[in-house]
């Protein structure tokens, strides 16, 4: 059985939160929710009971790997040829922290820049059928899935809640 | 006290107004760009002649091997702390000021990063064996000697340029997108394959939101570590002037310093041409005016520092180090640095000078010119008088290396111009971050 999709287009954060709520407590989980800016409200309403973004642990394995890189790469170079310069210790591990932090930012970073493209489902060039134009200038969007019977109940839940426009 | 006469723009309005931005070019701009170019084209001779001549052409002898090449490198690498420290470390400040000025200062940085990356290039003569710098597995085994200060460069800098460009493009992904869906057609497609897909959805805003306050706290070390490393190449040398642990803070503060003034430089005009008062109001060059003061004040106590050091230490060659700076060949240099970095600040304690644009705009190029001096007395007239008469020496600037070092101005700025014109030079989505959200029951 093909679920339906219903579309309510939002003009005022408050109405959006509303929403938000109400579709949550007639037992509808399944929807996205599009914003042309971050709003805390909105976030803070989605945010109840889901787990912290799983970015951090991108950012973290990226981080330590660099680090590791970093010294794994200085210290098996400096034994490969030991040639003593300044008169320094061949590993000579002040100079090689340096490396190591600077790798260690390097492969946060970029990892953290993988995370926004595989947790986001990034690049992604087909539209999604529920998006508008109208969400990256100053409308909110709610796409709500469910099943075809119930798409009344969605339709009225939207409304009540000050939706702009309603459509499937 | 403010002057926010100035209607609250809407939503709509920011959209309406930064993609007003990527309209059609006027005369003017081509005049600009025209100009720039040229100046960049004599530039780029210049830089093809010393390939050609060799470094001789460049008036490099010993002891001037570093000259101007370095200078400005180290110039070049100063000006784009200041972006960073907008968009990274204000964000985690939570300073709302920055927003509307964010971009423009991260573009900065990125095309200072690139200017600055150029002049090793070109100081090391043969730049095709650049790649040499790099740990990379060879025949004979040979790799860098990571013990070398200037290897500490390659891996600061390196990170730092990618760094700088991640965050800048992770930023303008929303905005991409909103430009993508205002234009039609081939403008269409392109800012639809860079905006990579962005629909602004709840899910795509929550990982972009902790993935770019993670990336703001990696880049505010990252910012501070460079401009330290970079005073290392100096401060790990032997030399009178430079042998010193105040280096490191000493060029971080100087960097930020310079390059607020280059924001400023950057930002009145643009704000000018692109009619953007609304957004970047009085307030915003009051507290930039204010940061700048800021870092000219803490600057001038480092330059009390190192005299003073210098003075204290009771080393012979430390005092005649910095006797011979202030005295001799390069005495015009070193009082023009301090005339231009302690001194012509201290006007903006003054409110209305702080607002006034065209008094901050004179300061900023002071400043400008004061750091780019300031690098040339620790550098040229470092190098000129160490511990031996017979490695003294006095570094004349040929055309060449003078063209290529002017070049390098035209560079940057037409990379900013060309910026200007094709990405929104104003962040569309944090400046609507900050205005009053929609509401329908006005409760606030």
């Amino acid at each position: 059985m093909a679920g339906a999709c219903v579309l309510g287009i939002f003009a005022h954060v408050d109405s959006t939160v509303r929403a938000i709520r109400d579709l949550r407590v007639r037992g509808f989980t399944d929807f996205s929710v599009y914003l042309p800016v971050p709003v805390e409200e909105i976030e803070a309403a989605l945010e109840e009971g889901r787990p912290v973004s799983p970015v951090r642990l991108f950012t973290l394995i990226g981080g330590l790997t660099g680090t590791v890189t970093g010294f794994a790469l200085t210290i098996w170079t400096s034994l490969k040829w030991g040639l003593v310069t300044g008169g320094k210790p061949i590993v000579s591990i002040p100079p090689f922290v340096i490396i190591a932090f600077e790798m260690t930012i390097l492969l946060g970073g970029l990892s953290s820049l993988l995370a926004i493209l595989v947790l986001g489902k990034l690049p992604s060039f087909r539209r999604s059928p529920t998006y508008d134009p109208r969400f990256t200038v100053d409308r909110f969007g709610i796409a709500v899935t469910c099943p075809s019977d119930r798409v009344d109940a969605v339709r009225t839940c939207l409304q009540h809640a000050g939706a702009e426009e309603v459509r499937r | 006290m403010s002057q926010e006469a100035v209607r609250q723009p809407t939503y709509a309005d920011v959209n309406r107004d930064v993609i007003r931005t990527l309209g059609a070019p006027s005369p003017t701009y081509f005049a600009w760009m025209s100009i720039v170019g040229l100046i960049l084209t004599a530039g780029i001779l210049a830089w093809t002649w010393q390939i050609y001549i060799g470094m001789g052409a460049a008036g490099k002898r010993t002891p001037q091997n570093w000259a101007m090449y370095i200078t400005s490198f180290v110039f070049w690498i100063g000006i784009g702390h200041a972006g960073t420290l907008i968009s990274a470390i204000l964000y985690l400040f939570r300073a709302r000021w920055r927003t509307s000025i964010y971009r423009g200062a991260e573009a900065m940085t990125v095309f200072a990063v690139m200017t600055a990356g150029l002049f090793p290039l070109i100081h090391a003569g043969r730049m095709w064996f650049a790649y040499w710098l790099l740990p990379y597995p060879n025949q004979r085994y040979l790799w860098p000697n990571f013990r070398s200060p200037l290897v500490w460069d390659v891996f600061a800098i390196s990170t730092y340029l990618t760094i700088s460009v991640v965050f800048f493009s992770v930023g303008l992904l929303p905005d991409l997108a909103a430009i993508r869906d205002a234009s039609t057609g081939w403008k269409r497609k392109i800012y639809g394959v860079l905006a990579l897909g962005w629909e602004g959805t709840d899910r795509q805003w929550r990982h972009y939101r902790r993935a770019y306050g993670l990336l703001a706290a990696l880049a505010t070390p990252l910012v501070l570590s460079v401009h330290s490393v970079v005073s290392w190449d100096f401060a790990m040398a032997l030399v009178p002037g430079w042998h010193s642990t105040l280096f490191a803070p000493f060029f971080v503060d100087g960097g930020i310093f310079s390059g607020f003034a280059m924001v400023l430089v950057l930002i009145i005009p643009m704000r000018r041409l692109f009619n953007l008062y609304p957004y970047i109001t009085d307030r915003h060059l009051d507290a930039m005016a204010k940061l700048t003061l800021l870092t000219s004040l803490i600057l001038t106590y480092f330059y009390a520092c190192e005299a003073f050091t210098a003075w204290y230490s009771g080393d012979h060659f430390e005092r005649a180090s910095l006797f011979w700076k202030a005295t001799k060949n390069y005495a015009w240099a070193f009082w023009l640095q301090y005339f231009c970095n302690s001194l012509a600040p201290l006007v903006l304690f003054s409110r209305r000078a702080r607002t006034h644009t065209p008094t901050l705009y004179v300061v900023s190029i002071l400043v400008l010119i004061g750091m780019w001096f300031e690098r040339f007395n620790i550098i040229v007239a470092g190098l000129g008088h160490d511990f031996y008469p017979y490695t003294w020496g006095i570094y004349y600037p040929t055309v060449t290396d003078t063209l290529i070092v002017i070049g390098s101005f035209a560079w940057f700025f037409i990379l900013f111009l060309g910026f200007i014109k094709v990405m929104p030079s104003v962040s569309i989505v944090e400046v609507k971050e900050t205005l009053p959200h929609p509401m329908k029951e006005t409760h606030h």
